[in-house]
């Protein structure tokens, strides 16, 4: 049974190292998007700290979701979908190595970039962790959740738009919790009860989304 | 051992079909004939439990597949009119994948052995993207070679194959009847394949 877990894992991850523009991308979004709000509004400190939290983490959001539509519609449209759907191993059980891997491959490199995103904002040291760890903590549940949306819109035309009105508000809670954390911490305050919502919101997704994401898919096959 | 009891199929508001009734023992094969958009890939996938029926069940061994899904499906190999390949992976990587989501892991020397046996053991180390066609028919057909399954659904088996592959892959099938197996395919192609009892479905449009 892991196995075939790790098969799916593994095979992703495989994929994505053959397609590194795909990788990418999401990065090079993130940077530019988190790197404009300076230039644009230009270089106080005092301005910019304050606004850093809720920019780096939409910023941040908004990078996991591009890659979304990808994260089933090849699988889809060349059939490996199909082969998975009709293992004996769970559908949900398998959909979590998918999630992992796109979390692995567009979460993580966000939230290693993210210090030093945090700098050009002039985020002080203690917030620039908190930072870190909101990220952390926060964005495997966008992974999983954004899993929901992806597998509803699949093979639905103009589904990239579609999967971004289904799930950012979703991510709201999310959102909230972590650039409250950053927030907190700028205002010498402890991030503490921001950081364990947050980690509470993805091991509810951990439980809830694999579940909702397989029964999507089962529909989409249809 | 498999049994279909008055299927129906709704694509839309079109009935594709209805009331498909047959019984299918080891050893059987079984021919689903009818014109394109007869609903022959639609039943094929109804029976692998992808499309749920209108009305009607399928049984496996005496159970609804539905309800006992996870022995239904490890005694199933499908293969759709999709490869099911990924195109950035080797032909031996995509086949010692599919191995291993089917349940029944196999080393480097098995799918090669496999991938020869259909005639592509060149092509092994390439990228399955630079493959013709039929090229990447066969890798997913090598799955066969490795399948231990009882049950095997083939949606077109054999379009796409050259003259020489079409027939290494109907001794296949009938080795797998032979060995008390059971085979469901659609084909608009005139090939002998040996079965101890053989069935035929005509789907009309």
């Amino acid at each position: 049974m892991n196995n075939a877990w790790l098969t799916v894992l593994r095979r992703d991850l495989l994929l994505a190292l053959r397609r590194r523009s795909d990788v990418a991308t999401t990065l090079f979004f993130f940077l530019i998007v988190s790197s404009l709000f300076p230039l644009g509004i230009g270089p106080e400190p005092a301005v910019l700290s304050s606004i850093a939290p809720g920019v780096l983490w939409v910023a941040a959001l908004l990078a996991g979701m591009i890659s979304l539509t990808r994260l089933f519609s090849a699988d889809f449209a060349d059939g490996s979908l199909e082969q998975m759907l009709l293992a004996p191993q769970p559908l949900a059980l398998l959909v979590t190595a998918k999630i992992l891997a796109h979390w692995l491959v567009c979460g993580l490199p966000v939230v290693l970039l993210a210090p030093l995103i945090g700098l050009q904002y002039a985020l002080p040291n203690e917030a620039l962790l908190i930072l870190v760890v909101s990220l952390l903590l926060g964005t495997p549940a966008l992974s999983l959740i954004g899993a929901i949306g992806a597998a509803l819109t699949l093979g639905v035309r103009g589904s990239g738009l579609l999967v971004a009105l289904l799930v950012l508000p979703l991510y709201i809670p999310v959102l909230i919790f972590g650039a409250g954390a950053v927030a907190a911490s700028q205002h010498g305050m402890s991030a503490e009860a921001h950081l364990s919502l947050l980690a509470a919101c993805s091991l509810l997704a951990l439980v809830l989304a694999p579940l909702a994401t397989a029964a999507a898919l089962r529909v989409s096959v249809e | 051992m498999l049994t279909a009891q008055g299927l129906a199929c709704l694509r839309g508001d079109r009935l594709l079909f209805k009331n498909i009734n047959f019984e299918l023992e080891a050893g059987g094969l079984l021919y689903v004939l009818g014109e394109n958009g007869s609903g022959k890939s639609s039943l094929l996938r109804l029976l692998c439990g992808l499309l749920m029926p209108e009305v009607g069940t399928v049984f496996w061994c005496g159970k609804k597949i539905r309800q006992d899904a996870e022995n239904y499906l490890s005694d199933l190999t499908y293969l759709g009119h999709l490869n099911g390949l990924k195109d950035d992976l080797t032909a031996q990587e995509n086949l010692q994948i599919s191995a291993h989501l089917a349940g029944n892991p196999v080393s480097e020397e098995g799918a090669q052995t496999a991938l020869a046996a259909i005639g592509i053991a060149r092509c092994a180390n390439l990228p399955v993207r630079v493959l013709s066609q039929g090229q990447k028919r066969r890798v997913a057909l090598a799955t066969l070679w490795l399948s231990k399954s009882k049950l095997w659904i083939l949606d077109e088996p054999f379009a796409a194959l050259d003259a020489a592959s079409v027939e290494v892959l109907a001794s296949r099938l009938g080795e797998h009847m032979a060995n008390g197996g059971m085979t469901i395919i659609t084909t608009h192609q005139d090939v002998a394949i040996n079965a101890q009892s053989t069935q035929t479905l005509r789907l009309s449009a």
